[in-house]
């Protein structure tokens, strides 16, 4: 188990708690300077200014309290840098042979080119970084950091610096090699979609503080804030009225604009309040114009179509309403968009699914 | 050519690397990786022997170590002869005079390691020793001969604060270049010429082997 609770005053602010069980991915999310990469190298000792309390696997690697701060050299993590940072006058074994772990140096060589294998590198142990692809040092550092036996395997936006086909293909290898992994693994990434992808937990940190933790259904469709909602780039977020709450139907009447909504029970909030409501752009469906018409609970709504943005296989469309200053986003895919002839101006009708919408506490 | 100042020059030359190569590394990293108070002074105080007339860093040199200064009396006391115009004084002024040449070159290849490198060697659990023999050394290895012949060569060519410092004592304190001086006042061209020859080739060569090596070329005003 990695347990984190760190503070700091400055140079930057920081108020961060979480734990993260073994075989575990957590992922810290939060925009540029929200204090992600802080937090990691924290962890990893090579940040040394935050104090507070750093537990992995019952030791203690920082205990401000009691003065205790292990140095980077002597925690046990494995970490893989966002410029992999692999030692480039070195070979792709010395590189791992640096970090192995082993009573003698043939059980080093052999943990080495273990961990080569395992991220299918075996045949390039002689090249030397610069001869590799982006991908291949991206493994030779995902080795590399596995070949300490860490305790804690930390990755700072291992991504960000391959193309799009590679990185596909390393999120495929690295959620397979996760669920063989026995150890708490720290991803920090500003990409929701692949926080989504790799991880059980989400961290959203803002300003070097916890928003909100939780699974990535959770805070991706239940944001405690709107603060968390606008973070993870929902822009589907409006005011409503509270007209009635159902407990039998277990359901919460919204009035938006000349719509009324159903939404899941929020009993917690007064009949007549405004209150600020959301709805995650995936969960917005349109209704096809050869179907019957959807059901109440799916909100159906109808609107005019403001825009429309291809983006390859997936169109963006924005909805405008009547009385209503209000723009609802919601992608759909490019074939079927050209199908049903989506065109600006045009009218559509929509389903706000009933589970999505989520209502923010006051 | 005059074997013996020769001799005197190269060895002066290793003497200094002796002493200045390892000293050098120990600042050029502190200078290179660490902000404290009082960098900015100490990298001025380090990199004035480029700038400074060599007469004038002489003078200064030759006052620190005459007989009336602390440094003079105490080497005195201790080995029982003056410090001025010693192999010893010259020794320890080209280690002051050639400073900006070991440390720049230096400290620009230590700066050029990037910091994920040295802190990815300490999530390895290399220790420090480890860290500078495998990793920081082999990286700043073209700054360090770089400056390693920068150092030998001007060394060997320097002339007014070896002067200053130790006059012209045969076999002692009279190096190759003193010597093209001394053939000069005499009237012999043709010694001179072949000395001047020898130094200007070895310059030459020492600067060409630098910049392929290192990349680094430093110009004196």
């Amino acid at each position: 188990m990695l347990e984190v609770r760190l503070h700091q005053q400055s140079p930057i602010p920081l108020e961060v708690a979480f734990t993260c069980p073994p075989g575990e991915t957590l992922a810290l999310v939060g925009p540029s300077g929200s204090g992600k990469t802080t937090v990691l190298k924290t962890i990893a000792g090579l940040y040394r200014r935050a104090t507070g309390l750093l537990r992995v696997g019952g030791r203690t690697w920082l205990d401000s309290e009691r003065g205790i701060a292990l140095p980077a050299r002597a925690r046990a993590v494995g970490m893989v840098f966002q410029s992999y940072a692999l030692f480039p006058h070195l070979s792709v074994l010395e590189n791992v042979l640096e970090a192995a772990c082993g009573d003698s140096g043939e059980a080093r060589l052999r943990q080495a080119l273990d961990k080569i294998a395992s991220v299918h590198l075996s045949g390039l142990e002689q090249r030397r970084p610069q001869e590799l692809s982006g991908g291949q040092q991206q493994r030779v550092a995902l080795a590399r950091a596995l070949a300490r036996e860490p305790a804690v395997l930390l990755l700072d936006e291992p991504f960000s610096a391959v193309d799009q086909v590679t990185r596909e293909r390393l999120y495929e290898e690295l959620a397979g090699m996760r669920r063989q992994l026995s150890i708490p693994v720290v991803l920090v990434t500003h990409s929701i979609s692949e926080a989504q992808m790799l991880a059980d937990r989400l961290v959203v940190l803002h300003h070097g503080r916890t928003l909100q933790e939780g699974s990535p259904r959770e805070v991706l469709r239940q944001p405690a804030s709107i603060e968390v909602a606008k973070l993870l780039g929902q822009k589907n977020i409006f005011r409503g009225v509270i007209e009635r709450h159902d407990h039998d139907a277990a359901l919460t009447t919204l009035r938006w604009g000349e719509v009324a909504l159903r939404a899941p029970l929020a009993a917690g909030h007064a009949l007549g309040a405004e209150v600020s409501w959301m709805i995650p752009a995936g969960l917005v469906v349109m209704q096809r114009p050869d179907r019957s018409p959807p059901r109440e609970t799916e909100n159906p709504v109808t609107g005019r179509i403001e825009d429309l943005t291809e983006l390859g296989e997936a169109t963006l469309v924005t909805l405008s309403f009547a009385n209503c200053p209000d723009r609802l986003g919601f992608p759909v895919s490019t074939h079927a968009a050209q199908r049903y002839g989506l065109a600006k101006g045009a009218t559509l009708g929509v389903s706000l699914l009933s589970e999505g919408l989520h209502l923010f506490s006051a | 050519m005059d074997w013996t100042a020769l001799t005197v020059s190269l060895k002066l030359a290793a003497a200094t690397l002796l002493v200045l190569i390892p000293a050098g590394l120990f600042l050029a990293r502190a200078l290179a990786w660490h902000r404290f108070r009082g960098r900015a002074w100490l990298e001025a105080a380090l990199t004035l022997p480029l700038v400074l007339p060599p007469t004038v860093l002489g003078y200064y040199l030759l006052t620190g170590m005459g007989a009336g200064s602390p440094l003079g009396a105490w080497f005195q006391g201790i080995f029982g002869a003056p410090l001025a115009f010693s192999f010893t004084a010259l020794v320890l002024a080209s280690v002051i005079f050639n400073l900006p040449f070991a440390l720049i070159p230096m400290q620009r290849a230590f700066e050029a390691i990037p910091r994920e490198v040295l802190e990815a060697a300490q999530s390895c659990g290399m220790s420090r020793a480890r860290t500078l023999w495998r990793i920081e050394l082999p990286l700043a290895w073209p700054g360090i001969i770089s400056a390693v012949v920068m150092c030998a060569a001007h060394t060997i060519g320097e002339f007014g604060v070896v002067l200053m410092v130790g006059g012209s004592i045969p076999g002692e304190t009279r190096t190759i270049a003193i010597a093209i001086y001394d053939r000069v006042q005499a009237f012999d061209l043709q010694a001179a010429g072949v000395m001047s020859a020898a130094l200007l080739f070895l310059s030459l060569a020492a600067l060409a082997f630098t910049s392929r090596v290192g990349g680094t070329r430093l110009t004196r005003p």
